[in-house]
């Protein structure tokens, strides 16, 4: 109890000191630290966005549309492909991850088989290629009848999710880096969740509506043929995106595209000679090509600009547009053109994407609840702090200084382990204060006890360490498992809460136990008290 | 120098006299509270029943009846309004919109607009909209979050103590947990995650007490080999008894400033843990220890526990 071996010492009072050196950054304001030079700690807690303000966006990858995708794909080819080989069919149709055709004369259902057979792409293995596993994502099988099934397989099903969710999230940090928002973050969650968190966003609008278009531009060619607007067997109509004076609200646009969006290498906003706000674009060698027959071949005739499925505008083509370079004009306002100038850079994504969670905070409400949480953890503070002088007088001090080093430390460890400090996390602080004397109440009342039992000062105080030491462990463990749980299953500034407490609990068994006996036999090697008054 | 005792050392209550009455009222609470969770319900926050949450200040004070005109001119279905904190602080609840994420970002830009129109420089302060697929996660990991909290404490105190220590413990959650339950039926509390934190916390306090009384239990059984059990397990809480008063005090007067500064969520947040933690502190005496004294009664201490010796009688 009494002798603390030198180094003991030399590395309890360094902990507690690096505890204060870790902590204090946190005092200085955000560019304050980060002019401090490198060698010094300059660590802060990070706040979360319930106290700094800013926009949590849980967004979700309709995987299904990607397997819709593919299977109208596949439908359209079987139907393609079977024409050109001249094979009769009836019945062709796509059903759950299936596609199935029947022939009308089974004697061809070798020859369909094999052509079907070829199809299918590779899966699995490195490499977009699937390169060495052989394996292929559609399985073909046929009954003598002459009805051919098409099953995708479930690996190629979830390969294609997980690459279409891959590819989401990088389009959306692009997008979400051309808006200038500073310290966005990005992250995977789960199957097919994306999760963006964006600080400091007084309101999220147009961000929300930049993540929220799929942004699939394609060049499709207006069904001079329809009569009345209605669409013949190739085409289909297709509502403006807005609608002016003098212009059609609907077009009948054919199915056919001729240019498609992923084609662009730029896209930039500009006014056109009006002064109006336009957005020009620039293709790449194939898509320049591609643009200049189709024009070639159709001047004179009006060409749509389809974007997510409605017409942007359709212009009349006046000559061959030869140069790969074009511009859109829709009705356009400067932020809108700019907008769209973003989605068609950054790509359209491959699957639409929905937000399902939205979680803002104005900076203000931060700020509120950072004055609040200081006020409450300061008042918490100060009523335990008397609390313990007052039922322990100088152990009680002794427990407070423990106190205060047990917040400083949590503190540190939550400013190096950059972990977030949220709304719950600062109820987490109080918490750990109400708990953490909890060790020193059960030190002292031990002591108390074992000095009423007529023990000598020092084997009182022996005896309340030991004695109450595995209670406190037993106490302070499964407070540990309820909050590894909790930061297991819960989410966001839940987390923030499990964290917090985690730390507080961790570092108050250092504080409590052994910062506390340090202090207590330095005070009884110099005043060597006959009595102990607890 | 006087110290502050505020139970006298020394006590000799017998609490175990009371052990039927403590445990009939806790029963019957319990059971009170479960019927409440039926009939009217817990108040689901979002997170559980997806919606839309809007915290708004207005630069006067809210006009709440023409407020509600205009949200229920929006045709968004039911809406709530509340103030909460001052008079110019409205949080409007919004039923979830059928028809998934798209549906219910619409309702939010509406309601954003209408506002703007209605209360010219009203601040939008927070938004939550929470979508059905998202809110039955988050009850499905909240659901196992209690579960395997429940299973980790008994198989802990188990591991720990002899068995009779674990189911007491258990029984004692579960009670607790029920008429936590209650509080948020009788109170109309939002319960959210916020709850789900709330309730593992005062677990964890609750566990922490049952810990110490039950150390000190076992402690007296290898101490005191010939003392009946009844008067065993009277004398451990007379002994932890300032103990516990104490730890209860500190931790309600670090929370208290919460409760009181606070608003909204987090404030629900501090009032539910002050209920939990007066909770807490009572059924560690009146429900975990006579539990205790039913199950071992015949076993325990006089011949079960490895480490006590033989009877002495």
């Amino acid at each position: 109890m009494l002798y603390f071996a030198p180094w003991k010492v030399i590395v309890i009072v360094l902990v507690c000191a690096l505890g204060i050196v870790f902590s204090a950054p946190n005092l200085l304001t955000k560019e304050q630290a980060q002019k401090l030079p490198s060698w010094v700690p300059h660590q802060q807690v990070n706040l979360g966005l319930d106290l700094r303000g800013g926009s949590y966006l849980l967004l979700e990858v309709d995987v299904d549309a990607v397997l819709k995708e593919r299977l109208e794909t596949l439908l359209e080819t079987t139907r393609q492909e079977l024409r050109k080989a001249r094979i009769n069919y009836s019945d062709l149709r796509s059903g759950d991850k299936q596609v199935t055709v029947r022939l009308r004369d089974p004697a061809q259902l070798p020859a369909a088989v094999d052509i079907l057979k070829k199809q299918a792409n590779p899966v699995g293995g490195s490499g977009a290629l699937g390169l060495g596993t052989g394996r292929v994502d559609l399985t073909v099988t046929s009954t003598p009848d002459g009805l051919i099934t098409m099953v995708l397989s479930e690996e190629a099903v979830r390969e294609r999710a997980s690459a279409a969710v891959q590819q989401s999230i990088e389009i959306v940090r692009r997008r979400v880096d051309a808006t200038g928002v500073t310290e966005p973050s990005i992250q995977r969650q789960g199957a097919n969740r994306i999760l963006v968190q964006v600080p400091g966003l007084q309101d999220p609008q147009r961000l929300k509506e930049i993540l929220g278009k799929t942004a699939k531009m394609v060049f499709r060619m207006v069904d001079t043929a329809a009569v009345d607007g209605r669409p013949g067997p190739g085409s289909e109509v297709l509502e403006a995106d807005n609608t002016r004076d003098g212009q059609p609200s609907r077009y009948v646009v054919l199915r056919k595209v001729e240019v498609a969006g992923d084609m662009l290498t730029d896209a930039r906003p500009s006014t056109d000679q009006n002064g109006q706000p336009v957005v020009s674009f620039t293709f790449n060698s194939v898509g320049a090509k591609r643009f200049a027959d189709t024009t070639r071949e159709s001047v004179g005739k009006p060409f749509a600009i389809v974007l997510d499925n409605k017409v942007l505008s359709a212009p009349v083509i006046r000559e061959p547009i030869l140069g790969g370079k074009g511009q859109i004009s829709g009705n356009f306002t400067f932020q809108t053109a700019n907008d769209l100038s973003v989605l068609l850079r950054a790509g359209a994504l491959p699957a639409p994407l929905r937000i399902i969670e939205e979680r803002t905070v104005g900076p203000d409400l931060g700020a509120d609840s950072i004055r609040a949480g200081l006020i409450a953890v300061a008042v918490g503070f100060a009523l335990v702090f008397c609390y313990m002088i007052l039922a322990y007088g100088l152990f009680g001090l002794f427990a407070n200084i423990a106190l205060l080093f047990n917040l400083l430390l949590t503190l540190a460890g939550m400013s190096l382990l950059q972990a977030t400090l949220t709304l719950p996390g600062i109820a987490g602080l109080l918490l750990t204060i109400g708990m953490s004397v909890d060790a020193n109440v059960l030190i002292n009342e031990r002591i108390r006890e074992e000095t009423q039992l007529g023990k000598s000062p020092l084997a009182a105080m022996e005896a309340g360490f030991n004695r109450a030491f595995s209670t406190i462990i037993d106490a302070n463990l499964t407070s540990l498992i309820k909050m590894l749980l909790l930061y297991a299953f819960g989410s966001g500034a839940v987390k923030g809460f499990a964290v917090t407490i985690s730390l507080g609990i961790i570092t108050s068994m250092f504080t409590a136990t052994v910062v506390v006996r340090l202090m207590m036999s330095t005070w009884y090697r110099r005043r060597r008290p006959q009595m102990l008054v607890v | 120098m006087r110290r502050l005792r505020l139970i006298p050392d020394k006590t000799k209550i017998r609490f175990m006299r009371g052990r039927f009455a403590g445990i009939i009222v806790s029963v019957l609470l319990s059971v009170l509270s479960l019927g409440l969770m039926v009939y009217p319900g817990i108040n689901f926050g979002i997170d559980f029943k997806g919606g839309i949450m809007i915290e708004a200040r207005t630069p006067q004070a809210a006009d709440f009846s023409a407020l509600r005109q205009t949200l229920n001119g929006l045709g968004l279905g039911q809406v709530q309004l509340q103030e909460f904190g001052s008079a110019n602080e409205v949080l409007m609840r919004i039923e979830r919109q059928e028809g998934g994420g798209e549906a219910q970002q619409r309702a939010v830009n509406m309601v954003r607009e209408a506002l703007a129109a209605k209360v010219p420089g009203i601040e939008i302060r927070r938004v939550e909209a929470v979508e059905g697929s998202v809110s039955a996660d988050l009850q499905s990991d909240a659901t196992l979050a209690m579960g395997l909290a429940f299973l980790a404490m008994l198989v802990y105190i188990w591991f720990r103590f002899d068995w009779q220590f674990g189911v007491g413990a258990l029984v004692t959650l579960i009670l607790d947990v029920t008429k936590t339950f209650g509080f948020f039926v009788i109170t109309q509390l939002q319960f959210d995650l916020a709850a789900i934190a709330a309730i593992l916390t005062i677990m964890g306090f609750s566990i922490n007490d049952k810990v110490v009384v039950y150390d000190r239990v076992r402690e007296n059984l290898r101490k005191y080999k010939s003392m009946p059990l009844r008067e065993l397990i009277d004398l451990s809480i007379n002994e932890t008894l300032n103990r516990t008063v104490n730890t209860s005090l500190t931790t309600l007067l670090a929370t208290l400033p919460l409760a009181l500064v606070a608003s909204g969520p987090v404030q629900e947040f501090a009032i539910v843990l002050i209920f939990g933690i007066l909770l807490a502190t009572s059924s560690s005496i009146f429900i975990a220890a006579p539990i205790l004294l039913f199950l071992g009664e015949k076993r325990l201490g006089r011949n079960a526990p490895a480490e006590a010796a033989k009877p002495a009688t």
